[in-house]
């Protein structure tokens, strides 16, 4: 008997056109189409969703979160960056 | 430098901060958090045992798809709570065999037996009025995938709920036997429902550390006050009575008082002793052994299919 465990699919789902996907869990699957039918009955059982992605888990690649700090500082003291940073006369009213 | 690891995790809880899988974590967090979490799959799973036994002979087909659409809902918690276990560090089936082997527990309730229709009923009002009471503050868990995995268990719950008072409901305003049921069920989920909720504070020692970790937010008595207090004039619009001679409004508390739980029993059944402990396990254990065939076939199936793939396209390329 093989012991083989399924392996894990990370699922992301469009709640509706014009929205991008969102992670919402994981699930065990064979392959790609069971990935897919097994997310739509785990996660979409009340119309949450008109699409669906999945990735298989070993192919997702994240940032390490002890050097969190030192990759998103840089954005920190670049105001700016931000159309408050520009001081312009009140009469421009909006811009 | 562990102490201010412990230190910086403790303020982040503080500041409401959620933890997530690859956050540094106290091994103690971790653990705690794996156990509470799969015995929570687990409870899920095995919970769809009990109401399992009704579909076939539900009254009706109204009662039957909704009884079906709340087991399946059962099956899909089981799942979210599974994924949320797993970014702590355990497999799937790691989880499984501590369940299988009877290392891991799941909630009691689901070692009592079902023996009428109005078990649906008391199981959907009560049961999972219970857990929605200690589940609604689980959706703000310190740990990010389990709070999330609650918020769309919550969400599902209360439909369970609706359904079990229902089928309560027109069991009260049937015939005296259908009443008598009602009664019947709730005579019997009472007292194993007030007991889900765990022991009394005072004998809950791992109580304080998961509150300070912001995993539990109220107290097992608290929570089951609660219960008691929406589920009396629960109980008076049914026109059916809770097995408890000593509930009775208390001005001065501002809750209802009531009587004392036979923690006796509650352990029978949290050792294995309870009336189908070994039934609920022996399902579970064929379920996954009978399975086995199934799992594999796919496996192959899977196998197959990629490598006839990578033949076609290195036939394509040359």
């Amino acid at each position: 008997m093989s012991n083989k465990e399924w392996p894990l699919w990370e699922v992301f789902i469009r709640a509706k056109q014009g929205l991008n996907h969102k992670h919402v869990g994981s699930l065990h699957a064979a392959d790609v189409q069971m990935a897919i039918e097994n997310a739509r009955d785990v996660y979409t059982r009340r119309m949450e969703g008109v699409s669906i992605w999945v990735v298989e888990s070993k192919h997702l690649h994240a940032n390490e979160p002890s050097e969190q700090d030192e990759l998103f500082d840089p954005a920190n003291d670049k105001i700016y960056r931000h159309p408050t940073f520009y001081i312009l006369p009140e009469e421009l009213n909006h811009m | 430098m562990e102490i201010n690891l412990e230190e910086a995790f403790q303020k982040r809880i503080d500041d409401e901060i959620k933890i997530e899988p690859r956050d540094w974590m106290p091994e103690k967090y971790r653990k705690t958090l794996l156990r509470q979490i799969s015995q929570h799959a687990h409870s899920e799973i095995v919970g769809m045992l009990p109401e399992g036994n009704w579909i076939t002979r539900a009254p009706n087909l109204r009662r039957k798809v909704a009884l079906l659409a709340k087991v399946q809902d059962e099956a899909g918690h089981g799942l979210y709570l599974y994924s949320a276990a797993e970014t702590l560090g355990m497999s799937r089936d790691e989880m499984l065999n501590e369940l299988h082997t009877g290392k891991a527990k799941y909630s009691s309730i689901f070692n009592y037996p079902t023996l009428t229709w109005a078990d649906m009923g008391a199981i959907g009002w009560l049961v999972d009025g219970a857990a929605i009471m200690n589940q609604v503050p689980l959706c703000r868990a310190s740990y990010g995938p389990y709070a999330r995995a609650m918020v769309r268990v919550c969400k599902e719950e209360s439909f369970h709920q609706r359904q079990g008072y229902e089928i309560m409901l027109t069991l009260c305003q049937g015939t005296p036997e259908q009443k008598a049921m009602a009664q019947d069920a709730l005579n019997r989920w009472w007292w194993p429902s007030m007991m889900m909720f765990g022991p009394n504070d005072d004998n809950s020692p791992n109580s304080a550390q998961s509150t300070k970790w912001k995993i539990k937010r109220f107290s097992n008595d608290e929570l089951r006050q609660k219960f008691v207090d929406v589920s009396v004039p629960q109980a008076e619009i049914l026109g059916i009575t809770i097995p408890d001679p000593d509930l009775k409004w208390n001005e001065a508390r501002g809750h209802y008082d009531f009587g004392v739980i036979n923690w006796d029993e509650f352990n029978q059944v949290v050792a294995g002793n309870g009336p189908c402990n070994k039934q609920r396990l022996k399902a579970r254990v064929d379920a996954w052994e009978k399975g086995a065939w199934v799992r594999e076939a796919a496996v192959a199936y899977a196998e197959k299919r990629e490598k006839r793939n990578s033949n076609k396209e290195n036939s394509n390329a040359a």
